[in-house]
């Protein structure tokens, strides 16, 4: 790396480095890698968009009109594993690809082969589980939590996502591996651990969420494929084996990984927030500890997705009361949030007004997740809809809305040019405004007694089906708007300042013209 | 009047929702509680949302008062403090306080939930794909026991007729118990997970294949309460519904008497021998109850998820390897074992039905109650 470097004096020229598609097969550069999970997400992200129109149309009205019950189960399992995989997770490496060496002042990542690499087992994997639609008997359809025994009645699809998880697995262990190493090798000189940025700090938190945790799922799929072929009981009582075991490594897979998609989240609001109120961070201090005691907690309440399960009375009383517990410090992080922008001097540009938007739906996802952290009313909520409206509030309104205003956060220093505002907030609103008719009356049909996952419903869900249908499809246009808007802004738009926002204050914008040079900080910039 | 307005609804989005609202039920509150358990968690549930509500009022006040007062554009300047340890430690002690404070009643509710103590009849039930098997095992009616299979035509779900009142929410055989009377319910299942609820009665148990587990009720009133399975399950994971049908208790004793007699009725003479046009007639009702949902009514069966029974070899093949299959069921498949759930004329007759149906010409084209008994030994 540094020996080709040293021949250099500049590097913004594109001489030194292949050009067409062999530019982006082989590229190691962090911007380079940055960008392409940026564009691997969204077109995830209109894949499994797709799907939910589709989940959305059926449930327009009762009855099955456009598609058979096999295929909608396949529809919601494939919309869940590709959102969850394929559109919040790469998309929020892009960021910390781009992010991370640029904000602690560090040349590239830490491993920038391995960096390539982690980006180029994404798009195999994500086309296995677009193929297994295709192959005898379809996709999975056992929902994304895949559980067994259901999984080992499914055709040669379910093998297909299990080795789609597998290697979505070690994508995501490379990238955190080589997230960790830079960010605690790397800093420039001067800059402590708790001087870096807190989109840093969250994502050091979340890498080694994802180290600890996707081998656990990683062995639950194992199994489940041995169990398939090999004769295994793993998941059978008739062989001494246990279903509910799979529950148990799932969701101690499942749950720290709500908080892999939440954490970064976090970060990116957190960098948001204090510039575009033009006041630093408040409890720059408090929010480290709370986002550190958020990811142990996540490891110490997973049976609560499973209430119904039967388990012992004493085990419920100890998840609900740890369950609860969480509602602390994420309480901290939404009041520190609220305290930056008090007596600041704001400003709403399209990031800002995301960040917002997440502020404000995210704690009412967290006001749902209260409902449902107590066991007894969970046994009536648990599996209906009232859950998806939950964690679609914490999933598409925390981490999307987020990832909405990280990319308009930041496209200026990525691109150089300045995005169209107007369209910015166009997006904005449409996107608050259906999104709640989305998901808001998902929360009536869930206290009413609405199952989910099933394709046809009692005639008395109708209305509130109807009209979540119509949010849901307007939700999925205006995403069109962010594409437009990206497009427009790369072709045509206005030359962005190197400091492109006033109350930005990080690296990036300080030390770095817009857009970076392909190779940026050769020579650290040394930290106060 | 209803179905008028479903049929307008498919006409445009406007007109959907107009039409929508005018015969709209908008359910949007737990259904009305059928005992005093689903009564306390609806009002828990109530509590909740007081004090969320004051909570949101409390924080969102706080955001949109600094979003209106603390604007660049009126002339905020922004205050550089970004510490206060006061407020840091107070808003830490406090929603612990609220939390401690909702910990109390989410526990008496808990155990109040989990409480199957002393049941005065326990009736187990079985997920299978896709029905309810239910067995009365101790108390008044034991011994009972009945499959309960959706009800609604296929008709109806492809909208080639009407839709009825319960639409997706009947079955052909409800359980029926009696009013204050309580309930314990063992729920296991026999092939994959599957999950018992009724909203109304505030139970759901997920029922797992090789486990028991309970729940358990006290209805306070009579009537009828729907619900369905919560939990994926396959194809017709939405279509098997519970009916739950809450009688008095002089009721109840007479439908245990019907019952009783129904079952002495039913025991058919195995060694009865049949006519064939009699077992196929018979087989026909058989197969649209059991089979239909995945080998489909025409017999070509699901392409990649069920094997079609038109023309296959085992269909053509020897009896032995007919009543096997439906006896023993196919491990690793939706198959299942139906020995237990059909009487043993009746796996005769869908045999002998599935033998000469469609384009089937076996040689072994039919069989006998007795050759079924043979095999489930």
């Amino acid at each position: 790396m540094s020996a080709v470097a040293d021949t250099h004096a500049h590097h913004d020229d594109h001489g030194h480095h292949p050009a067409g598609i062999m530019r982006w097969i082989t590229t190691t550069n962090h911007k380079d890698i940055g960008t392409m999970y940026l564009w691997f997400s969204f077109s995830m992200f209109m894949v499994g968009g797709v799907m939910a129109l589709v989940i959305r149309t059926e449930l327009f009205q009762p009855g099955l009109q456009i598609v058979n019950p096999d295929f909608f189960n396949q529809m919601t399992t494939l919309h869940g594993l590709i959102m969850v995989f394929g559109a919040i997770m790469p998309a929020f490496v892009g960021f910390a690809n781009w992010q991370i060496p640029m904000m602690i002042g560090a040349p590239d990542m830490a491993f920038p082969r391995l960096n390539n690499w982690s980006f180029w087992l994404l798009p195999p994997a994500a086309s296995l589980l677009v193929i297994s639609l295709f192959v005898p008997g379809g996709a999975a359809g056992a929902g994304w939590t895949l559980y067994a025994p259901l999984t080992v009645q499914m055709g040669p699809g379910m093998d297909l996502t299990i080795f789609a998880v597998h290697i979505l697995g070690m994508s995501s262990i490379l990238g955190s591996i080589n997230i960790i190493t830079t960010l605690l090798n790397m800093r420039a000189p001067g800059m402590t651990m708790m001087k870096m940025p807190m989109f840093c700090w969250t994502w050091l938190i979340t890498a080694y969420l994802l180290v600890a945790v996707m081998p656990v799922f990683a062995g639950a799929v194992t199994m489940t494929l041995t169990d398939r072929h090999f004769g295994t009981t793993f998941f059978n009582a008739a062989g001494g084996g246990d279903p509910v075991l799979y529950q148990h490594i799932f969701w101690f897979f499942g749950h720290p990984e709500v908080y892999i998609i939440a954490i970064p989240a976090f970060g990116v609001v957190s960098q948001v927030i204090p510039a575009f109120s033009r006041k630093p961070l408040f409890g720059y201090a408090s929010m480290v500890y709370a986002t550190a005691s958020i990811a142990i907690l996540s490891f110490i309440v997973w049976a609560h997705h499973m209430y119904t399960v039967g388990m012992p009375l004493v085990a419920q009383l100890y998840f609900m009361y740890a369950t609860m517990l969480i509602a602390v410090p994420t309480g901290v992080k939404v009041f520190n949030w609220l305290a930056t922008m008090w007596k600041g001097s704001l400003t709403f540009e399209t990031p800002m007004l995301f960040a917002i938007g997440f502020l404000f739906l995210f704690t009412m996802g967290g006001f749902s997740g209260l409902v449902l952290a107590l066991t007894a009313v969970d046994v009536q909520m648990h599996d209906t809809y009232y859950v998806v409206a939950h964690f679609h509030y914490v999933m598409v309104a925390g981490a999307l809305f987020s990832a909405f205003a990280g990319v308009y956060f930041w496209l200026p220093k990525w691109t150089g040019k300045m995005y169209d505002e107007r369209l910015g907030k166009i997006h904005f609103w449409l996107s608050m405004i259906f999104f709640n008719v989305t998901f808001f009356v998902q929360h009536f049909l869930g206290i009413a007694g609405m199952p989910r996952r099933i394709p046809d419903y009692s005639p008395v869900f109708t209305e509130f089906n109807m009209i979540s249908s119509i949010g849901a499809f307007g939700f999925g246009l205006s995403q069109l708007l962010l594409l437009y808007n990206v497009i427009k802004t790369i072709r045509s738009g206005e030359k962005a300042p190197a400091r492109a926002w006033e109350g930005a204050d990080t690296l990036e914008w300080t030390h770095l013209p817009s857009p970076p040079p392909y190779h940026s900080f050769e020579t650290p910039p040394t930290v106060r | 009047m209803k179905r008028t307005s479903r049929a307008l609804s498919c006409a445009g989005l406007i007109g959907a929702l107009y039409a929508g609202a005018a015969a709209a039920e908008f359910q949007w509150n737990f259904q009305t509680p059928g005992t005093k358990v689903a009564q306390d968690v609806s009002d828990l549930h109530l509590l909740m949302m007081a004090i969320i509500l004051v909570i949101f009022v409390a924080v969102f006040g706080v955001m949109f008062y600094s979003i209106y007062a603390h604007r660049k554009s009126v002339g905020h300047k922004a205050s550089q403090f970004h510490e206060n340890t006061t407020v840091e430690v107070l808003w830490t002690v406090v929603p612990t306080l609220i939390l401690i404070v909702m910990a109390w009643p989410a526990t008496t509710h808990l155990l109040a939930v989990r409480d199957t103590s002393q049941p005065d009849i326990t009736i187990k039930a079985t997920g299978i794909q896709w029905k309810w098997g239910y067995d009365y095992i101790k108390g008044e009616g034991e011994g009972i026991n009945f499959v309960a299979n959706l009800t609604t035509p296929q008709d109806q779900i492809y909208g080639k007729a009407p839709r009825g009142e319960h639409y997706l929410l009947e079955t052909d055989n409800h359980v029926v118990v009696p009013v204050g009377k309580k309930i314990r319910v063992l729920v296991t299942a026999a092939d994959v997970i599957h999950a018992w609820y009724v909203p109304a009665l505030a139970v759901k148990q997920d029922a797992i294949p090789g486990f028991i587990r309970d729940t358990a009720f006290r209805a306070n009133k009579e009537g009828i309460f729907r619900g369905q399975c919560a939990e994926l399950c396959g194809k017709d994971h939405g279509f098997m519904p519970v009916v739950v049908e809450v009688v008095s208790q002089e009721k109840y004793t007479a439908w245990v008497g019907e019952q009783k007699k129904k079952i002495a009725a039913a025991a058919e003479d195995p060694n009865k021998k049949w006519e064939l046009a009699e077992l196929r007639a018979r087989g026909e009702k058989v197969y649209a109850a059991n089979c239909v949902a995945c080998h489909q009514a025409n017999g070509k069966g699901v392409p990649g998820a069920f094997p079609a029974l038109d023309g296959s070899k085992v269909a053509n093949g020897p009896l032995a390897d007919k009543l096997a299959i439906i006896v023993s069921g196919k491990a690793g498949t939706a198959m299942q074992a139906f020995g237990k759930q059909l009487s043993a004329t009746d796996i005769a007759a869908v045999v002998t039905y599935i033998s000469n149906a469609w384009s089937n010409k076996a040689t072994a084209n039919i069989a006998q109650p007795a050759d079924v008994l043979a095999v489930r030994k």
